[in-house]
């Protein structure tokens, strides 16, 4: 990766819920093998942002361009832009009743492989999975996040990722719900998963994922924009001091 | 833009109808032994006894049963627009496609053989099963039973035969489950009834393989009224298995059947279904068990095919300590109506009993749930559970509940539960986000509704079984 393109990069983009108006006019640029993290209290428009990049047929991004590895993703549905390696560790995954979760898995990496990929090895490899997230065996077998405790949840959505071997894999508050023996399993999960070819964008309320998962850069989000970049010594600002400064510096701008 | 969407729906069913004409809608040039005339009138009943060389009693049964059948108004309730335009004038009641029976695939004719064989019906047979009876039309034209089953003293023939061989039996319990009287096509039944399947299994005995009868009809207006009688002895088991298909034609055939069980105590019987029948054929079938003291019957039924099925599997729990469970899924596609439920009567006490309902309606598709729950008075410590799910898949899919319970005493337990969902948008969602394209995500989810259902089929059945949901899925508008 020596020509130094962007992995993923969006520019101006603008988000519509039901006609409101959520983000307004993001742009973010994104290089191999870095970490960054978008941060920002509930309802500052992060969760939209994730959903309408994964293509959320709620989440309608108005306006703005979208790029994973040159790909223009807007032309795209969202089984082809998992196919063309974005990834989003869903903040509330949701139940399917009666799939189980080695079926699923299945299913999910070939429809990444093609329907005549050969698939013997998949057993093997998604145990070692299992083994590496500490995910009990008995899981296999159970169904889809149906009556998973908030962990469970969070840990499979990672075991997901390091199945499917995304280019960018957007986590949305995995930290959320997480014990501190849960939070490390899954950030050792999340770090094993990242090298110099894939690039993560994490979507966090609280710092604390950060102290496991270390950002290149720090995002942070307020009314749909992002109102300050830095390096991780912005989270931790944020964690000591909270968002009042931040919201106030904005606010004092804008009277500007 | 009616116009449209109806246009749109014809050329689905064409496509359904091709891709299931594919696979089980290919039809024989037949040159029948005997084909009667359309119609049925005492002249067709005596026939069709004589032909059979049946003792005068069953001929009586048989007459009398017509004049219940000439005299029952057809059903007020259901599908009546559908009900009433069978012409019962324009059927054949009884068409016997060869002379005699046989016992080895070679003997049967090559046309016939070659039917089961792309059925899969022999190589089911080598593989997994105890015994199989194979009705083509009016007549069970092959029939073969594991020696080893038959050493057992297990009496597996098709109906004709059980009553040449063991009239005592048959006539002691025939129509002692569901008499003539029961409806207007039990009736029917029971008056032009040729083929089905004869089990009996003695006391204590267990059948540790599956039987399997399969039915098929070939002819165009043609009506097939198997007639099927099970009786378990005290503390034996068995598990029964039918399946049924038919070629596509442009008129209506009628499958009417009659299936008894009765498990005496201590007895289990497993009875599966997977019932899919072409989409022109009316499948209107009365089944009723009795379950004796700490006896179990189970009722695996699952409808994907037909125009319209009205079917209400029943058990009558009349020992003490008897227990039931009927787990039924129905898929409802273009143009077809759904009309299945379950009964259950608790008529003795500590008696416990489950009904699973599932369905399924895609397109314009109409399931129904209808069922009865009755606890007689001494009928103390029952208890009943009644779950009724239902998916819906499109704006016009269509699913209604219409459940019933009669209960006669205070010191009962009695759940209900009954929902209806949608595929939602954010299941979708969550799956295609993985790579599943949006068709493959929705037949993930349908065969994940399906799962308690289909856990419960013997591998090779729920493989076919997740194939036929697979064919009905294909092209579905969300």
């Amino acid at each position: 990766m020596s020509d130094k393109q962007p992995i993923f990069e969006f520019h101006d983009v603008h988000v519509e819920v039901e006609g409101t108006e959520v983000v307004k006019g993001v742009s973010l640029s994104i290089m191999p093998g870095e970490i960054h993290a978008i941060m920002g209290r509930n309802g500052s428009g992060k969760s939209s942002l994730s959903n309408a990049l994964m293509g959320h047929p709620l989440y309608k991004i108005t306006k703005g361009t979208v790029r994973l590895n040159g790909q223009d993703l807007l032309e795209m549905e969202p089984d082809e832009r998992s196919r063309a390696g974005l990834f989003l560790a869903f903040q509330y995954p949701l139940a399917i009743p009666g799939v189980t979760v080695a079926n699923f898995m299945r299913a999910a990496i070939q429809s990444h492989r093609g329907k005549e990929a050969d698939m013997s090895d998949f057993r093997k490899w998604f145990t070692t999975a299992m083994n590496e997230l500490e995910i009990e065996r008995s899981f296999a077998s159970r169904y889809l996040n149906e009556g998973f405790s908030g962990g469970e949840k969070k840990r499979l959505e990672i075991l997901q990722m390091s199945m499917l071997r995304p280019k960018l894999a957007l986590l949305d508050e995995t930290d959320s719900g997480l014990d501190i023996d849960a939070l490390k399993t899954v950030s050792e999960g999340i770090n094993r998963f990242h090298n110099d070819t894939n690039a993560l964008l994490l979507v966090t309320h609280y710092q604390r994922l950060l102290n496991y998962v270390k950002p290149h850069k720090v995002h942070v989000m307020m009314a749909g924009q992002f109102v300050q970049s830095g390096g991780p010594e912005l989270a931790l600002k944020l964690e000591e001091s909270g968002y009042e400064w931040l919201e106030k510096q904005v606010a004092e701008k804008l009277e500007v | 833009m009616a116009d449209t969407a109806r246009n749109q729906q014809n050329e689905q069913l064409q496509r359904l109808n091709e891709d299931y004409g594919a696979k089980y809608g290919f039809r024989d040039p037949v040159e029948y032994f005997h084909k009667g005339a359309k119609g049925v009138s005492h002249e067709v009943v005596e026939m069709i006894s004589q032909m059979k060389n049946e003792p005068r009693w069953m001929a009586d049964i048989r007459h009398e049963a017509l004049d219940i059948f000439l005299a029952k108004p057809t059903p007020g309730w259901g599908n009546t627009p559908l009900l009433n335009e069978i012409d019962f004038a324009n059927i054949y009641y009884f068409m016997k496609p060869i002379e005699k029976q046989e016992k080895s695939w070679d003997d049967v004719p090559e046309y016939i053989r070659k039917t089961f064989d792309r059925l899969g019906i022999p190589e089911a047979e080598k593989s997994f099963l105890g015994g199989v009876s194979a009705q083509y039309e009016s007549e069970v034209v092959y029939h073969s039973m594991k020696q080893e089953l038959t050493d057992q003293g297990i009496i597996f023939l098709d109906m004709d035969s059980g009553l040449r061989e063991h009239p005592e039996i048959v006539r002691k319990y025939f129509g002692s489950v569901i008499p003539s009287m029961d409806n207007k096509f039990a009736a029917l039944n029971t008056a032009v009834w040729s083929g089905g399947s004869f089990i009996y299994v003695p006391p204590g005995v267990d059948v540790k393989v599956p039987l399997q009868a399969y039915f098929r009809i070939n002819a165009e207006n043609m009506g097939q009224f198997e007639r099927t009688l099970i009786i378990a002895d005290k503390g034996s088991r068995v598990h029964y298995i039918e399946g049924c298909t038919a070629p596509v034609y442009s008129t209506d055939s009628l499958h009417s059947a009659v299936v008894e069980l009765l498990a005496l105590d201590d007895a289990y019987i497993r009875y599966t279904t997977i019932q899919n029948w072409a989409r022109n054929i009316y499948n209107l079938v009365t089944k009723r068990a009795s379950a004796h003291k700490n006896a179990t019957v189970e009722w695996v039924d699952g409808n994907i095919g037909s125009r319209l099925t009205m079917k209400y599997p029943c058990i009558q729990l009349l020992g003490e300590g008897a227990k039931g469970e009927i787990l039924s899924v129905a898929f409802a596609g273009i143009d077809q109506h759904q009309d299945a439920g379950a009964k259950v009567i608790h008529a003795a006490p500590n008696t416990s009993s489950r009904v699973t309902s599932k369905s399924i309606s895609k397109d314009n598709g109409r399931a129904t749930y209808r069922g009865l729950v009755k606890i007689h008075k001494n009928a103390q410590n029952a208890k009943v559970s009644v779950e009724c799910d239902a998916l819906l898949i499109g704006e016009n899919a269509r699913s209604d509940t219409y459940p019933t319970m009669e209960i006669d005493n205070d010191q009962v337990r009695v759940e209900h539960e009954a929902r209806v969902s949608k595929v939602a948008e954010e299941q979708l969602f969550y799956l295609t986000s993985r790579g599943l394209s949006e068709d493959d995500a929705r037949l993930l989810i349908v065969n994940g509704f399906m799962e308690p259902f289909t856990k419960e089929l013997p591998l090779e059945y729920a493989v076919e079984l997740n194939r036929l949901i697979e064919l009905e899925m294909e092209g579905s508008i969300g």
